[in-house]
């Protein structure tokens, strides 16, 4: 089976030569039959590429230890569920992972513009054939997922127990989604220039892509702060780590990218803002995907793997000399066909979101790639921390929250005072109601948090003003009840009104980010049982500890050996509040100098965290058992010295009996942060409005009459009435 | 193995295909008459080209009067601005039409006259023919 | 003023801004960054009152807690200098001897005290294409 998926990635190889080559000869001699049959080596990519990933998938799930993969990062004992997503937690099968999805999105993509854009299509098919090809040549000459070993080692070394989540399922699949769509549209960008068809159909064409894009690369970076959050032992959301600032950064140049093309469909606008940032999108997502794998950056997800390093640099180089040259020589296709004029305008403040935006990029590339600019201007390596960066995000967070309250009730062209009164009244209202209430309410120490609060209100009021006002027009016209109309009117205008409901969601979440960073108590706590301690205005009271020995019986099924625990009373001034019982996983190791007892509970620890979220709070608690104490020790030791490899198991439930008889005191990490629900809720509804606004409209398919003479006649014949 | 060159198979089918449709209507030009009929193909292609970016740019033209409207309605937009992008829109989806109609003419020289309660009822089934504000285009 | 010399004057405006926060954005990030230093460096560098990013692997046999202070060893990933130092915080599951580390320190006095809660501990590479036989050591 090894050889089939090798003969795949070098057939898919052929597939993306011949494909570019194809479809460049198409568009330059206008044959269309070549282009065509470039467009249909995509099909053939993704075709070619399923068959390989299913390969691996298969050997995985099949436990074939004989491919290396495998072996590495995957064993018997690993349930399967887990055994499925290990596929991608290596650098060979997460490169086939990102391949495969980007020829599906690609071929989807073709497929839905196959009979428009011809030219621009055939330029994108070779540039996302390209793409094709890079990563698959990484496969085929660095780093291949078939390579077999023979003989096939009997047992593979596991996967990781830190990756033995939910969540690690759908989190790299969904982040490299939005990685590849992101392509999509730099590779359309790219085509239009080249052609030099910047106008009106493209940006409608790559739309769709660029918010599927946009609404993947947010779902995952979310699934990725909910794990970092509900399953890590560090507690947090949100660390300005180089990778999850990686996949920020294309989600910010794309966010702009979207709005600012209403500028250019309504008023012929900022082309060149579109296109540079489209182009910018796609080369932040390609810098991502090498910033997860190169090692070049310190960072949590240390992936290693420095031979990967160099042609990844060599492509983005190429791809930003490459945009910049194309951009400069087209300049004048991109001429704005209006000015701007005035500062108080749509069009002002949609050009101000894009420079906060960028601005957001700007300030987080900077601190991320910060150690090598300081290593290459001043030869130290330094790095930035936490609260660099929060203190210039910050700032421009709250701007940006401003901002989407404005843009969706100010005036085109030009805001007078008597429509700025007529528009902004209810938002300012809202804004300060909530600073009264959160006065009256007794918070005023956190200014920073407050502002968020007040400009949240504002979005709240601005939308909120919005969705009545449409109503009410819409009842005026059709007369219908206020629900129907409502319902009607969103119908009607999904990408308007879905696209408001994003920008609640949004405000939503920055909502609970700043309530659950400026008003959370974290404390650091060591205790013994029957002990409790006071952490503000909560008593944290150790009751018991608990334990379960073999995967058979561990409560999270992530197969280990070990879990030591403890359950926790959680009371507020007398009463009770929650029971938490965090515990650590112990699994299995390969080393064999750990001896026969040892190496069952010698491997990687994995802490599972307790969580009681709640509307308005979330009391979180992770444990560390103290499983070096001499008394655990001691039992350890005696069983390698005793007994034999399969009766170890039988010293694992003494040492599960000592701890629960006499547990030696325990570290805990107890935080309980304000409003850390709503950050979910929040990325919730914005993905709704996200889909809401993507939805194709029904009406478009029952419009396809039989005579579109007889209705363009009787359009005619009302005056074309009411769309 | 065999699994392998059954993919290879598979993709050079899928991949030549149209290369191979297209020597193949070089050929039956060729043979009768072979600019008309070659150039015939490409008409064809044309045309269906043209028709789904007329639809495509029709149904985008109707989101764009809805959307002025909806400004106007919200108090985004001035009632010049308003009455003079809406005169200009709808100018534009009457080219539009106009265009599809000619398409239609080209494709179907019988079928004009066919009543249709379908064109009546579909998209425009919530909007009062006379319209509140009585436009005219 | 004309609209042209007003867009003119909006632009050097914007464009000014622009740079005197981008200039700011830079010099703060130099003089708030933690130089990344390798024990050895840190030993001959060090000064006190500033902070410092070291990195290397945890020292075999150096672990000890005491209470909620968890005291280590750290030295080159040659092997040879090891700093050692007192860390109070969350310690991420993958900590272990032998591990790499990062950890941002600062001196004081003669000892070397961790930032709270700024310990990482790298995962044990899984994307490197090592041989088999290095990827048995989790």
């Amino acid at each position: 089976m090894a050889g089939l998926g090798r003969a795949c990635l070098l057939l898919a190889l052929a597939v993306c030569v011949y494909g570019i080559g194809a479809s460049l000869y198409g568009v330059r001699r206008g044959r269309v039959e070549f282009s065509e049959s470039g467009r249909r080596s995509v099909y053939a990519l993704a075709g070619i590429l399923t068959v390989a990933f299913a390969v691996l998938e298969v050997a995985f799930l099949s436990n074939d230890f004989a491919f290396n993969s495998v072996a590495d990062t995957s064993s018997r004992t690993t349930p399967e569920f887990y055994r499925a997503a290990a596929v991608w937690s290596s650098q060979e099968g997460s490169l086939l992972l990102w391949a495969w999805l980007m020829s599906l999105w690609s071929s989807l993509a073709l497929f839905l513009t196959r009979r428009r854009l011809r030219d621009v299509a055939a330029y994108a098919t070779a540039i996302l054939l390209g793409f094709g090809g890079f990563f698959i040549s990484l496969m085929v000459f660095y780093a291949n997922p078939f390579k077999t070993t023979s003989p096939a080692p009997a047992e593979g070394a596991g996967l990781d127990p830190l990756l033995r989540f939910p969540t690690m399922m759908i989190h790299p699949p969904m982040l490299y989604s939005g990685y590849t769509l992101c392509i999509i549209p730099f590779a359309f960008g790219i085509g239009a220039l080249l052609a030099r068809r910047v106008d009106a159909d493209w940006t409608k064409a790559i739309r769709r892509f660029a918010f599927a894009a946009w609404l993947f690369l947010g779902v995952g970076i979310i699934l990725g702060a909910r794990w970092s959050y509900s399953e890590l032992g560090w507690g947090g959301y949100w660390g300005w780590d180089a990778v999850e600032n990686a996949s920020l950064m294309p989600w910010l140049t794309g966010t702009a990218f979207l709005h600012s093309l209403m500028i250019q469909e309504k008023r012929g606008m900022l082309k060149v803002w579109n296109v540079s940032l489209v182009l910018a999108t796609g080369t932040l997502a390609i810098m991502g995907t090498f910033l997860v794998r190169s090692g070049v950056l310190n960072s949590i997800h240390a992936f290693g793997g420095q031979t990967l390093g160099v042609p990844f640099v060599v492509l983005i180089a190429a791809m930003i000399a490459g945009s910049i040259y194309l951009v400069i020589t087209r300049r004048d296709m991109l001429r704005s066909e209006h000015r701007l004029d005035s500062l108080l305008s749509r069009e002002a403040i949609f050009l101000a979101n894009n420079l906060v935006l960028v601005g957001l990029c700007f300030v987080i590339f900077w601190g991320t790639y910060f150690p090598l600019i300081s290593e290459a201007l001043t030869g130290q390596e330094a790095s930035v921390g936490p609260p660099w960066f929060d203190r210039y995000t910050v700032p421009l967070a709250l701007i940006l929250v401003l901002l989407s309250g404005i843009g969706p009730v100010i005036a085109w062209r030009r805001a007078t005072l008597a429509n700025a009164r007529r528009n902004f009244l209810v938002p300012c209202a809202a804004a300060l109601a909530t600073l009264i209430a959160l006065l009256a309410g007794g918070v005023s120490e956190k200014p920073l948090a407050m502002a968020m609060f007040c400009c949240a209100g504002f979005v709240f009021g601005s939308i909120g003003q919005e969705f009545v006002r449409g109503t009410r027009a819409r009842r005026a016209i059709a007369g219908e009840a206020a629900p129907v109309a409502l319902l009607a009117l969103v119908r009607r205008n999904r990408r308007r009104y879905g696209g408001y409901i994003v920008h609640i969601g949004i405000a939503v979440l920055f909502v609970g980010v700043a309530a659950s960073s400026s008003f959370q108590h974290a404390a650091e706590l060591g205790l013994s049982p029957g002990q409790s301690t006071r952490v503000g205005a909560y008593t944290v009271r150790y009751v018991r500890p608990t334990a379960t020995i073999t995967p058979k019986y561990d409560a999270a099924h992530t197969g280990s050996t070990l879990s030591l625990g403890a359950l926790l009373d959680v009371s507020k001034e007398g009463r009770h509040v929650t029971t938490l019982s965090p515990s650590e996983g112990f699994y299995a190791s390969q080393e064999a100098s750990q001896g026969s007892v040892g190496s069952l509970i010698g491997g990687q620890p994995v802490s599972h965290v307790a969580l009681d979220g709640g509307i308005t709070r979330d009391v979180w608690a992770a444990i560390q058992p103290d499983i070096e104490a001499s008394s655990l020790q001691r039992i350890v030791k005696a069983g390698n010295r005793t007994l034999p490899p399969e009766e170890a198991i039988v010293a694992i439930s003494y040492l599960a009996r000592a701890y629960l008889q006499h547990p030696p005191q325990a570290q805990f990490h107890f935080i309980v942060s304000p409003l850390v629900m709503w950050i979910w809720i929040g990325g919730l509804i914005v993905f709704g409005g996200g889909v809401i606004a993507i939805w194709p409209a029904p009406s478009s398919v029952r419009r396809r009459v039989a005579s579109r003479a007889r209705a363009a006649r009787t359009l005619r014949g009302r005056g074309l009435a009411r769309v | 193995m065999i699994l392998a060159l059954v993919l290879l198979g598979a993709v050079i089918a899928v991949v030549g295909a149209p290369l191979r449709a297209a020597r193949r209507r070089e050929g039956a030009a060729a043979g009768p008459a072979s600019a008309p009929g070659h150039a015939g193909a490409e008409d064809d292609q044309g045309a269906g080209v043209s028709r789904d970016e007329l639809e495509a740019a029709r149904e985008s033209k109707y989101r764009e009067i809805r959307d002025a409207e909806l400004d106007f309605q919200t108090g985004k937009l001035s009632r010049e601005d308003f009455e003079a992008i809406d005169r200009e829109l709808r100018a534009d989806a009457i080219g539009i039409l106009d265009a599809l109609d000619a398409l239609d003419a080209l494709d179907e020289p019988g079928e004009p006259g066919e009543p249709d309660e379908d064109a009546a009822a579909s998209g425009w089934d919530d909007q009062s023919p006379s319209g509140s504000d009585g436009r005219s285009p | 003023m004309n609209p042209a010399r007003k867009r003119t004057v909006r632009l050097v405006v914007a464009l000014s801004a622009a740079v005197v926060l981008a200039g700011a954005l830079v010099y703060t990030s130099f003089s708030a960054a933690s130089p990344a230093l390798s024990p050895s460096q840190l030993l001959r560098q060090a000064q006190p009152g500033r902070s410092y990013e070291l990195t290397g692997t945890v020292v075999a046999k150096s672990v000890h807690r005491a209470g909620p202070v968890l005291n280590f060893s750290v030295e080159d990933r040659a092997g040879g200098a090891a700093v050692p130092l007192a860390y109070t915080g969350t310690v991420p599951d993958p900590f272990r001897e032998g591990r790499e580390v990062i950890v941002t320190v600062e001196k004081q006095g003669t000892r070397f005290i961790g930032e709270p809660n700024s310990l990482i501990t790298k995962c044990p590479s899984k994307y490197t294409t090592a041989p088999p036989s290095e990827q048995q050591n989790y």
